[in-house]
């Protein structure tokens, strides 16, 4: 099967600092891929870099097409959503907004009521929340949110940048589960960066060790929950 | 009590034009962290090409609508040639560079138009109304009409537009904008653009008042900066209200309080910005900045 994405040798700098030093992987369509690591390993980075937020030397390819030269606006409109660091929530506005303008980058704005119908069926907090300014949210509703948000795109691949940051167990735990559930139904690739290992192996299929800006370690997630290094550093049993 | 009903009209129709300014500096503000000090110059500016058109025939609608679009064009132009260039630099830097635009539009406006004052017409009757015993200017009552519908036609693109959604989007939060696909350097230049159109339609509106002459918005400036100060520079709707307040007080203690008259009044928009910013930094309806070091 081909590639959904390619990333080789990526490097990412901000200003004269190095954070990524020749990062290679690539996902198959479909997946769920986490990005393990501890904090400053480049997690967020890597996504930084495929969503053309900071300055990269290497090649990422998304479904064959070359992202190096692109905007971020661009690399949008090619079916990639980013829920980033922090969620991104546009707190001054409605949630009912926040997911309108997820879809902003869609060439195609037909069946957006479909859409909305869809996301409230995932998270049905934001059906009741739908007037309400996104800034008013729970932590928890935020990421529902952000999540919401970036499904609207319709996206063949979504980043998720730490969605379990902050939030309370069960919380997180349901996001992951709806996440799950996501990716079944609409066969949308995920890329997930996350701290929270047991959980992110649980959802992944794929996995990926970042160790100060080198992948250090991947496969499928089967076999590197059982590998001693990983346990140790962390699921801590 | 007719005179103080008389006053108030017609406070409220420069405070109209008040309101469209502060509204245009404030738009600008949100979008960016910068004041423009050359919104007043820009809004003068259009007002001498809306002449220029006049005085080639052109009907005054006519020439009123096309220099709103002329002053969007230029608006976008302006961000596009002048501010994008300094977009990452520190806030003082571009403010000098809003300094330097007002000083550019200002000599430009002389260098073509000369310094001689020009009548310039309204598009309402010279006849003033009677509604009982209150005598109310035409022009008061369009002006204030106009604002309202400017104002109205601003709020309805900025609810109900995608366009509208993705420039709020855009100014509250760049970096999630960009991800959801918003091009966000565009988006600050339309804002220049519907900035400047406020600012076209406020000059084309207090010209036939003061007569037009490169300093026809000078004054204007700093009372769009009371009202914007007094309203909340974080509110658009703040700055609105802001606009006809002021407006309004300048005119009433004009006629009232003896001793200030014509010639002090403008020292009352002054007294209200530092009132306000010793009083309530943030104005009637801003909030405040909270800013994450």
């Amino acid at each position: 099967m081909s590639a959904l994405l390619e990333v080789q040798d990526l490097e990412a700098f901000y200003g004269r600092t190095k954070a990524l030093h020749g990062v290679s992987f690539s996902m198959v369509p479909g997946g769920i891929t986490t990005i393990l690591g501890a904090n400053g390993a480049g997690k967020t980075t890597t996504l930084r870099a495929i969503s053309r937020m900071v300055r990269t030397a290497g090649t990422i390819r998304f479904e064959g097409r070359p992202l190096d030269h692109r905007a971020t606006e661009d690399v949008v409109q090619l079916g990639i959503a980013h829920a980033p660091e922090g969620r991104g929530t546009f707190v001054h506005l409605t949630v009912e907004e926040n997911l309108r303008l997820g879809a902003w980058g869609r060439r195609d704005k037909r069946g957006l009521e479909g859409d909305f119908e869809r996301v409230f069926g995932y998270f049905p907090v934001l059906r009741e929340r739908r007037r309400q300014m996104a800034g008013t949210l729970s932590g928890g509703e935020q990421q529902m949110l952000a999540v919401a948000r970036a499904l609207m795109l319709r996206p063949r691949l979504l980043l998720l940048d730490e969605p379990s940051l902050g939030l309370a167990p069960l919380v997180v735990r349901e996001i992951f589960r709806i996440l799950r559930a996501v990716n079944q139904e609409t066969g949308v690739s995920i890329l997930l960066v996350e701290q929270n290992a047991v959980q992110a192996l649980d959802l992944a299929d794929h996995v990926f060790l970042l160790e100060t800006g080198r992948v250090v370690m991947q496969g499928p997630s089967e076999v590197l929950r059982r590998d001693d290094a990983i346990r140790r550093a962390y699921l801590g049993y | 009590m007719d005179i103080f009903i008389q006053q108030v009209v017609s406070g409220l129709a420069t405070g109209g034009i008040y309101a469209s300014v502060a509204l245009a500096l404030v738009m600008i503000y949100q979008a960016t962290d910068v004041v423009n000090f050359a919104q007043g110059e820009m809004a003068m500016f259009a007002t001498y090409i809306c002449w220029s058109l006049l005085n080639a025939g052109v009907p005054y609608w006519g020439a009123f609508l096309a220099t709103l679009g002329i002053a969007f064009a230029g608006g976008v132009v302006i961000e596009r040639v002048v501010i994008r260039p300094v977009e990452n630099a520190p806030i003082l830097s571009i403010v000098i560079v809003t300094l330097g635009l007002l000083v550019i539009c200002n000599s430009l406006a002389g260098w073509i138009w000369t310094y001689v004052q020009k009548p310039f017409p309204s598009p309402f009757p010279s006849t003033p109304f009677k509604v009982g015993e209150i005598i109310l200017g035409a022009h008061d009552l369009g002006q204030i009409g106009i604002t309202l519908l400017v104002l109205l036609c601003i709020y309805l693109f900025f609810r109900f537009t995608p366009l509208g959604l993705a420039m709020r989007a855009a100014a509250q939060n760049p970096l999630s904008s960009r991800l959801v696909g918003i091009r966000v350097g565009w988006m600050l230049a339309l804002g220049w653009g519907l900035a400047a159109v406020f600012g076209a339609v406020a000059g084309m509106m207090v010209a036939p008042i003061l007569t037009l002459e490169p300093n026809l918005m000078g004054g204007v400036q700093i009372y769009a900066f009371a009202a914007a100060t007094l309203g909340g520079f974080t509110s658009p709707g703040g700055a609105v209200l802001g606009g006809f307040i002021v407006g309004v007080v300048e005119n009433l203690v004009g006629t009232y309080v003896g001793f200030i008259g014509t010639e002090l009044k403008f020292t009352v928009a002054l007294a209200m910005i530092i009132v306000v910013l010793l009083v309530r930094p943030t104005g009637l309806f801003g909030s405040s900045l909270v800013k994450r070091v």
